[in-house]
This record gives C-alpha cells, sequence and structure tokens, in this order.
C-alpha cells in the first residue's frame, strides 16, 4: 500500500511501440515527509500524514510550522492523511515516485473543477423537452412530485444546484512510466480536477 | 503549456518536411497484418494541419474511384516511415475544407511552381534517442541509434512502390527509437 501526493501538470500523449496514441496525465509527485504515523493504540486509527510542495515559512502559519519542524521537516504547502495506508512507513522516511512503478494500479483523488450553479440537464442528465413544435419547455426539471399529498417536495429529489468542486476518486489508473529525476508520474488517462491541483494518489486494492 | 510537458513531447518529435495545406505529400506508412509488417502509401493533398508538438496531426484527403478519402495523421507517429512532398499547393487558406463540397476538376489546387528542389528529410528523432533519456547509459542509446539507422533503410528499400505494396521490414519487429529509449 503506497499513497503520495502529487500536482497535476496536464496531459499530453506517447506514442506506443505499435504506432497507437496514448494519452497520458503528467502528474508532478512528491518528495513527500512523512510528518505524522497515527496508531490505533494510541490514535484510535491508523494513517499515515504526508507533506508535500516545499514552500517558504512566512507563507504557512506558525502552528503548522511547529508541527512540521516537530517531524524535522521544512515549511511545505500541503498535509494530507492517509487512512490505513502506508504501514510500513516511520517518521522521517520520505515516499518518492519510485515507490510507483509502470503498470501498478491506482486510485486518483482529487477536487474536481468547479462548474458553478447548475440546471438538471448539465447536473444529472435529466433529458430537455423539445425545443421547437410551439415548446417552451428546453430545459426545466419536469415533475417534482405530486400535489395535495405529500403536498411538499420529497428529500433527496434531484435539482438544480451547485455542480462540482467536490471530492472525486478515479479508480483503476494505470501508471504508464515513472521519471524518477523529475519525480514525474505519468498515467493513463484523464484525472480529477484542473491543471495544478493537488491530487492523491493511493494504490488500488 | 508547462515546460515538463514540453520537454517530454519534445522527445518524441521527429524530422519532417516542410509542407502546408494545399501540398501534394506521398506518406509512407506501416500496416500490421498479423503478423506481417508493409508500406502502404497514401497519397493526397493536405487539408488541415492542427496541433502542436507531438500532438500535431494532418489530413489528407484524396479521391478513390470517385470517393472523397480523408486520413488523418499524427505528424509525429511511429508508423509513418517517410512524407514525400509530391508537389506544392497554391492556397490562400490554411484549412482546405471548401474542397470537400467540390468536385471534379473545381476539387483541384492550383500548383505553385519553381518552388526549388524539394529536400530530402530523413524521418528520425529530431533531439535524438539520447534526450529521450537523459539518465539512461550510453549502451542502450547506441542500440536506439542502430534501430534509427535500420528503420531508415527500410524506408529507402520501399521506395520504388508507388501505390503497390511492398516487402516491408526484414526485422519483423524492429521496436522503434521512441519506445526503445523509453523502456531503458
Amino acid at each position: 500500500m503506497t499513497a503520495i501526493l502529487a500536482k497535476k501538470i496536464g496531459m499530453t500523449q506517447r506514442f506506443l511501440e505499435d504506432g497507437r496514441v496514448e494519452h497520458v496525465t503528467v502528474l508532478e509527485a512528491g518528495p513527500c515527509p512523512v510528518t505524522a504515523v497515527r496508531r490505533p493504540e494510541q490514535d484510535g486509527y491508523s494513517a499515515v500524514q504526508l507533506a508535500f510542495a516545499r514552500t517558504k515559512e512566512k507563507h504557512i502559519s506558525k502552528p503548522e510550522l511547529g508541527h512540521l519542524k516537530k517531524a524535522g521537516v521544512g515549511a511545505h504547502k500541503h498535509l494530507v492523511e492517509f487512512r490505513n495506508e502506508g504501514a510500513e512507513l516511520q517518521m522521517g522516511d520520505t515516499v518518492t515516485v519510485e515507490s510507483f512503478s509502470a503498470g501498478d494500479r491506482v486510485k486518483i483523488s482529487g477536487t474536481s473543477k468547479g462548474k458553478g450553479f447548475q440546471g438538471t440537464v448539465k447536473r444529472h442528465n435529466f433529458k430537455r423537452g423539445p425545443k421547437t413544435h410551439g415548446s417552451h419547455n428546453y430545459r426545466a426539471p419536469g415533475s417534482i412530485g405530486a400535489s395535495a399529498w405529500p403536498a411538499r417536495v420529497m428529500k433527496g429529489i434531484r435539482g438544480p444546484g451547485h455542480m462540482g468542486a467536490a471530492r472525486v476518486t478515479q479508480r483503476g489508473v494505470t501508471v504508464v512510466d515513472v521519471i524518477a529525476s523529475q519525480n514525474l508520474l505519468l498515467v493513463r488517462g484523464a484525472v480529477p480536477g484542473a491543471k495544478g491541483g493537488i491530487v492523491e494518489v493511493r494504490t488500488d486494492a | 503549456m508547462s515546460t515538463v510537458i514540453e520537454s517530454l513531447e519534445r522527445a518524441q518529435l521527429r524530422r519532417v518536411p516542410q509542407f502546408d495545406a494545399g501540398d501534394r505529400l506521398r506518406v509512407h506508412f506501416q500496416v500490421i497484418e498479423g503478423t506481417r509488417r508493409r508500406t502502404q502509401v497514401f497519397e493526397g493533398i493536405v487539408i488541415k494541419r492542427q496541433g502542436h508538438g507531438a500532438r500535431e496531426t494532418f489530413t489528407v484527403r484524396k479521391n478513390s474511384f470517385g470517393v472523397g478519402v480523408e486520413r488523418t495523421f499524427p505528424l509525429h507517429s511511429p508508423k509513418i516511415e517517410r512524407i514525400e512532398v509530391a508537389a506544392r499547393g497554391d492556397v490562400r487558406r490554411a484549412k482546405l475544407y471548401y474542397l470537400r463540397d467540390r468536385v471534379g476538376k473545381r476539387a483541384r489546387v492550383r500548383e505553385r511552381r519553381n518552388t526549388g528542389p524539394e529536400e530530402v528529410v530523413e524521418r528520425e528523432l529530431l533531439y535524438g534517442a539520447a534526450f529521450a533519456e537523459p539518465e539512461a547509459s550510453p549502451e542502450p542509446d547506441a542500440d536506439a541509434k542502430l534501430e534509427v539507422a535500420a528503420e531508415v533503410e527500410v524506408a529507402v528499400e520501399s521506395e520504388p512502390a508507388a501505390q503497390a505494396e511492398s516487402p516491408a521490414a526484414d526485422e519483423p519487429a524492429a521496436p522503434d527509437p521512441a519506445a526503445a529509449g523509453d523502456e531503458a
């Protein structure tokens, strides 16, 4: 079980040996020093906390800086705990891209791109009404329930609202290349979030 | 675009002749049928080029027995053995979609004369196999270069074939240099 934090650089493509094109996402992953280890007997759960992205000391809060100094690492922008991961890791260890290899299956979690307030057609894939023949029902949601009973809208009815900017996990992503000299992880296909976003990469069981 | 992606793409770029929309090209590309590999030639007019870096593609249109046929190739694909510029076209647009609506004599592109001799461009990695994997030891690099040479020879062998198929590669599966470099 391995986990690492990464920054999404963007997408590109590579040519395979047989000439086909493979679409890959480039992630800049690690190095991530271990800043805390949670043990069941002490904390009630097991997890490992990783830091990512070096920054200046003035850019993080003093409590955060103190926590990092206790762990013996410099200022980092991001701290993330991974539940039930990295049981073999200890304080002072550093996770790098080398803990992954080409062909590994990973889960990638990130914050998806925000879409703002969206209607039901885009948000929940509702069907729209006809655009012509005198129809005024272009993108209306349709019926949201009966009338006299229950005289209210049932909870959980899908409607318009805020879409995106939520945590999304993409499972079964294949690592196609690891470039250790530049801390790069190349994975097949797309990854949640915008360029420059922070994602969590974990091995997929 | 990020410099990281640019450098990843630069390692895949190949040397290609200078051409643009309106030019007539002969594209020699490999077709794999079961275990056999042979070279096919697609000749036609370039109607567009799009994209940048390793993702650039071009579309060639030709008329085959009264039916318009278009094929889009990735410009830097390892399957393309050679790109030959057969003629230079005199056009005023970058995208020649209007040719799709035309048939017969009107579907022609005026040829540009006196363009001078065509430069011969050997298809090889633009920045060499060594660039693809900077931290690789020199030995696999040398291997990769040999393979580039082998591929060029194959391309020369299949030259006389205009539309007919020519017997391709003696080595059945000479891996392409980019992939070889990446594996190293």
